[in-house]
């Protein structure tokens, strides 16, 4: 094995557990948490097109999934997952153009994105529930 | 002997840990764009359609504006899920191996569950 081929050990970079949490990593790990729980929502709700498509007693049985009380948390944490990760997705974009990388834009954006979640998840849920 | 005349410098700009370059960073900010109205769209709908039964969730899937919203929103959102995953992968597993068998299993997943929602969304439109 030729030198530059040699597998070199170098120290890692300290990782999650060694950082005190702060408003700005808890974003950024709630944003990949939320990415992974919406995918896993879409392949959920891709289903229930093809319930709909099937048969009425297809989806009556999906339909009784969704009104359980489980159903219910499923699809009001499919609603925060979505506003959480559309609002702090946004943020990213405006990171991605140049924008908002000073500390304390930071810290506004985290909050507001939070903020607008929070009201929009609730507002939503307020919504679903009186119509159903 | 190295026949590469290139320095390794030169050789890594603009691949990437996956090898597409910059290929994949864009297609996440471009469907992440288009997903912005798309999501606000479906949430809203899917909030409205709460107390929904069988015959109002058809009617609504099989309009034409919405069928064509829905199709969108499917292949826009499973591609870039499937994207976001991919990071997440390279991200935490280490194996080659594993690494690939994962992103190519997720890849199957999305267009398999894709192709069968966009399929059922065209047959309640098209009355089948």
């Amino acid at each position: 094995m030729s030198v530059a081929n040699r597998p070199v050990h170098r120290p890692l970079s300290p990782h999650l557990q060694v950082y005190k949490p702060q408003l700005t990593s808890v974003l950024s790990i709630l944003h990949r948490a939320t990415g992974i729980a919406l995918s896993v929502g879409a392949l959920y709700l891709a289903l229930w097109a093809i319930c709909a498509s099937a048969s009425p007693a297809t989806y009556a049985t999906f339909q009784s999934f969704n009104t359980s009380i489980l159903g219910r948390i499923f699809l009001g944490g499919w609603l925060f997952c979505t506003f959480y990760h559309l609002c702090n997705g946004i943020r990213h974009l405006f990171w991605d153009a140049g924008y908002g990388f000073e500390l304390k834009d930071a810290y506004r954006s985290g909050w507001i994105v939070v903020a607008v979640s929070l009201i929009a998840t609730v507002v939503s849920w307020i919504a679903g529930l009186r119509l159903v | 002997m190295n026949s590469d005349l290139r320095t390794p410098l030169a050789r890594a700009r603009g691949l990437g840990s996956a090898r597409y370059g910059v290929h994949h960073w864009w297609a996440q900010r471009l469907t992440a764009i288009a997903l912005i109205p798309l999501v606000v769209w479906f949430a809203i709908s899917l909030v409205m359609m709460s107390g929904a039964d069988y015959g109002a969730v058809r009617a609504w899937i099989g309009s034409p504006v919405v069928m064509v919203l829905l199709i969108l929103t499917i292949a826009v959102g499973l591609h870039h899920g499937q994207l976001g995953l991919q990071v997440v992968i390279e991200d935490y597993v280490h194996g080659d191996g594993s690494k690939l068998a994962l992103i190519v299993a997720v890849r199957f997943i999305a267009v398999l569950f894709g192709l069968a929602a966009i399929v059922a969304v065209l047959r309640i439109g098209f009355g089948g």
